[in-house]
């Protein structure tokens, strides 16, 4: 029984260490829908719109899409749009990067975590 | 042109300068002296939120352009875009006034190839696909003008926003049911 157990701590560890501390793994199909139905309107995944294309956006340095006219804010940053930056980004933009032209925030950390999961998917094609 | 003006001193003065008239439908955007009291940092977030709003209705307007020029609309259809479009604009023109009366520079419209580009026009093989465009871009709308409510420092532009929101939500409700799509389901399905 104890050694049951601590199969199952272990596997439980594991299973922790694998998910980045402050996160939860999202679901890449949900934050699909989410993505057609609440970023369609400035952004799409290869062509500049309104907003920056978000083909490869995870891991790269921000205000980097090619041929996109950022703010001077987004343009001078330094982030790196990680889990934890676009986490908190997508959170409350304003705050992260003032002087962003972004005004859009997503308020549940489920449905950030989703949208990211999503991005992480189209950023490795 | 019509502006939005929260405040009834503010607006009687702003058209008393301007000369402007309200149409009939017109409503008035402009914050017009409430906004600009408030801090610099305060209007230039609002600006360039105002801005954004102004650039998802340049890119609608050259939508439905692109779809009345593909000839693949056909009668009501193409009216009932026409008329969208006209929407479009008059919520271009009342951003617009609404961003210099509070000290921006609106941003400006792309050619009409450049959207093509960006909406992937050349994709377009029917009156369907057309359809389905719209209704992604309407739905965008309306779920972007919800969305940047809360960050509007001006109550009065939140108000502006909701509307806008509200027009794009008819728009989206027409064109879903051209379509034969059915209503979503539950209440609240836009925003969240």
């Amino acid at each position: 029984m104890r050694r049951i157990w601590r199969g199952s701590a272990t596997a439980a560890l594991a299973l922790l260490a694998a998910v980045p501390f402050g996160t939860s793994a999202g679901d890449s199909q949900r934050g699909k829908q989410l993505y057609e139905s609440r970023c369609i309107a400035c952004h799409s995944i290869d062509e500049n719109r309104v907003g920056p294309a978000h083909k490869g956006v995870f891991g790269r340095r921000a205000g980097q899409a090619e041929g996109y006219d950022y703010s001077p804010a987004v343009k001078a940053s330094r982030l790196v749009w990680n889990q934890k930056n676009l986490n908190r980004w997508l959170a409350n933009p304003g705050k992260v990067i003032p002087g962003t032209k972004m005004g859009y925030s997503v308020s549940e950390a489920k449905d950030r975590a989703d949208l990211i999961e999503y991005l992480k998917t189209e950023s490795r094609g | 042109m019509s502006i939005l003006i929260p405040n009834s001193l503010a607006r009687r003065s702003f058209l008393s300068k301007s000369g402007l008239i309200l149409s009939g439908t017109g409503v008035a955007l402009l914050s017009g002296h409430d906004a600009l009291a408030k801090s610099k940092s305060d209007s230039a977030n609002d600006v360039d939120i105002l801005n954004v709003a102004l650039g998802l209705e340049h890119e609608g307007i050259n939508a439905y352009t692109l779809g009345a020029k593909s000839g693949l609309l056909q009668k009501p259809v193409l009216d009932i875009a026409v008329r969208f479009q006209t929407d479009h604009k008059e919520h271009r023109d009342a951003l617009a006034a609404t961003i210099r009366k509070l000290g921006g520079k609106p941003v400006e419209e792309k050619s009409l190839a450049e959207y093509a580009k960006a909406l992937k026009a050349d994709t377009l093989k029917s009156q369907a696909d057309v359809l389905e465009l719209a209704v992604r871009l309407e739905l965008g709308a309306t779920n972007a003008y919800l969305g940047v409510i809360p960050s509007l420092k001006d109550v009065q532009l939140a108000k502006v926003a909701a509307r806008l929101a509200a027009d794009e939500t008819l728009h989206w409700t027409i064109l879903n049911n051209a379509l034969g799509k059915p209503l979503p389901a539950g209440g609240m399905p836009f925003g969240a």
